[in-house]
């Protein structure tokens, strides 16, 4: 279903309260490919833009950059994959010819000093292609960091990783892209999440995405889950004794918000749980 | 061999609790025939060691009343192991006169649980294991201990490893043969060993076995930590043993609406990734917890089963 545009708005208000410092608030892209993020610019526009959070935003060509910066955007997210199938079935080209799509971004961006963030999705396994190499994710890595990219998301977009790829993917990239630049972005499709993180935090990755409630399924496994939830994650780090500046009970109380609006169950264990903390 | 090189085990024992702890766990009571057929179809999947069931009073626990019925119905494959829950004496002799191989007690590093789960401290469990394991002693059956709340108390709140490792060593001196560590509350286990730093001593001289039921995370965390260190008494740690819920079935008593046990298929993916031999057929653990769950009328807990079964694809 279609999220109303004030339950958005409110969603990212209440969780720029949270103490998260970094929220992807929408992506500009054609309502007619996704119909979920048509009201990116009221959105960009709706939100409370706090001091010292960033608010970045998808912006898959020039003209949603541009966009996006109309719109006010400071900062902005590029996605490149690392498996050649899994980019024709999506933006139907090569890897080679996506990156040369986003130069015209990168090249916008660094004129306005907005700073760009890459994503490198099926980096652990593709849907299509099914096992991908750690060279070539290190490969497409490098490519993005080269081109401007302040940051490398690494997303494991079918889940479908345990520790041991981890590591060995994590080690190949780390040869060609400071760990300090690295990302990841685990989804927890098969309940190996917050072991693929563990293992990326003990190799010095400091960066980690995750999505309230655990929101966002999978569209490549019908029912299956998605997104690692940020509750469980924080709720992780917290025991680690890692400093996040999130506060646990406000990010439980923003889960409970969307998926009230939403009308489904959270998917993230913390807050079914409604632990004592 | 790529778990090797990691400084993971090359063998991991999987000890499936569905059957008692998980199906103690859930509210539906299950008909006898569907708990024999489930055990079944467990012994078929290369599973080391089942939990079978709890020789308990129907009284306290009554999804277990019918553990005679289940101990004499069950296909016993060579090679499988079929523990079953003996709290007390007279629950041990009526496990074997059922036919009962091996047993388990429970203890509780938490005076609270103790008191609240069994109506006695932990002094007073210990002794009432004491007389389970002589006798079993006496009789060459083997028994395994479990404690409970090693990492966090619903009662307590934080436990200190220290006082586990008593108890621990409690048992061990008494012959119990295993150590389980049992995470009632499911927290994370890298909380516990990455702040305090500290191994469980599990037993001496010997390649032990620490078992552990928490998410795959914790799992990972403590078996790629713990291999080939030594422990205080010149021997050498080690993780040989998971415990884990078919489906993940069993929720928590404690904190309502919450999971429980870790699924069994989500824990052999995980090894299975890093190349840890199990023995374990996923697919057909996949089609046992499918099974369960279609006679309970339940989703799966399983993060594996919920994302192959919709598409058809296994990886």
């Amino acid at each position: 279903t279609v999220v109303p545009t004030p339950v958005k708005i409110n969603l990212i208000n209440m969780l720029s309260e949270t103490g998260l410092q970094v929220i992807e608030a929408t992506s500009f892209v054609s309502p007619k490919w996704v119909p979920q993020m048509a009201d990116h610019t009221e959105v960009m526009q709706g939100i409370n833009k706090l001091p010292g959070i960033s608010y970045p935003v998808l912006t898959p060509n020039l003209k949603g950059f541009q966009a996006a910066v109309a719109a006010g955007a400071k900062e902005v997210s590029i996605f490149g994959a690392a498996s050649e199938l899994f980019t024709k079935k999506n933006i139907n080209c090569s890897i080679e010819e996506s990156l040369e799509r986003f130069d015209e971004v990168m090249t916008a961006a660094r004129a306005a000093n907005i700073p760009v963030r890459g994503y490198v999705s099926c980096v652990l396994g593709c849907p299509y292609e099914g096992k991908i190499s750690a060279a070539k994710v290190a490969e497409v890595s490098k490519k993005m960091y080269s081109m401007g990219c302040y940051e490398i998301s690494l997303g494991d977009t079918i889940g479908i990783g345990t520790p041991g790829s981890m590591k060995e993917m994590l080690t190949a990239v780390m040869k060609e892209v400071p760990v300090g630049a690295l990302a990841v972005h685990c989804h927890d499709t098969y309940g190996q999440a917050l072991a693929n993180i563990l293992v990326a935090l003990q190799m010095g990755v400091s960066v980690v995405d995750a999505s309230v409630a655990g929101l966002g399924g999978c569209p490549y496994a019908q029912g299956a889950s998605g997104n690692v939830a940020t509750e469980d994650l924080v709720y992780m780090l917290n025991g680690l004794g890692i400093h996040s500046g999130v506060d646990l009970q406000k990010l439980i109380d923003t889960g409970t918000f969307i998926c009230n609006a939403l009308n489904r169950r959270t998917n993230s264990k913390v807050s079914q749980a409604s632990c004592r903390l | 061999q790529e778990s090797q090189a990691s400084g993971l085990p090359e063998y991991i024992k999987i000890v499936e609790v569905g059957p008692r702890d998980g199906l103690q766990n859930e509210k539906v009571i299950v008909p006898t025939d569907i708990k024999i057929e489930l055990i079944n179809r467990l012994s078929r999947t290369g599973l080391p060691a089942i939990e079978v069931t709890s020789f308990v009073s129907s009284k306290w626990v009554p999804q277990m009343a019918d553990h005679k019925e289940v101990m004499s119905g069950i296909e016993r494959h060579p090679g499988v192991q079929y523990p079953v829950l003996t709290p007390n004496l007279q629950g041990f002799h009526s496990a074997i006169a059922a036919g009962a191989t091996e047993v388990s007690v429970f203890g509780a590093a938490s005076e609270s649980f103790s008191k609240m789960n069994i109506n006695c401290s932990i002094e007073e469990s210990i002794e009432k294991f004491e007389e389970v394991a002589k006798s079993a002693r006496n009789m060459n059956i083997p028994v395994r201990g479990y404690v409970s709340c090693a990492l966090g108390c619903p009662y307590e709140g934080n436990i200190i490893p220290a006082k586990v490792a008593e108890l621990n060593a409690f048992l061990n001196k008494r012959s119990v043969l295993t150590l389980l560590l049992a995470d009632t509350l499911d927290e994370q286990f890298a909380t516990v060993f990455f702040k305090k730093g500290t191994l469980f001593r599990i037993k001496e001289k010997k390649l032990q076995d620490i078992t552990f039921c928490g998410s795959p995370a914790s799992c990972y965390h403590l078996i790629s930590q713990c291999i080939g260190r030594e422990d205080s008494f010149g021997g050498i740690m080690g993780v040989a043993v998971v415990d884990s819920s078919v489906a993940g079935l069993g929720g928590c008593p404690y904190a309502k609406g919450a999971t429980g046990n870790v699924a069994t298929e989500d824990v052999i993916y995980m090894l299975n990734g890093l190349g840890v031999n199990t023995g374990v057929n996923l697919y057909t653990v996949m089609e046992a917890g499918n099974f369960i769950c279609t006679a309970l009328n339940k989703k799966t807990n399983s993060k594996v089963a919920q994302a192959s079964f919709n598409t058809g694809t296994i990886n």
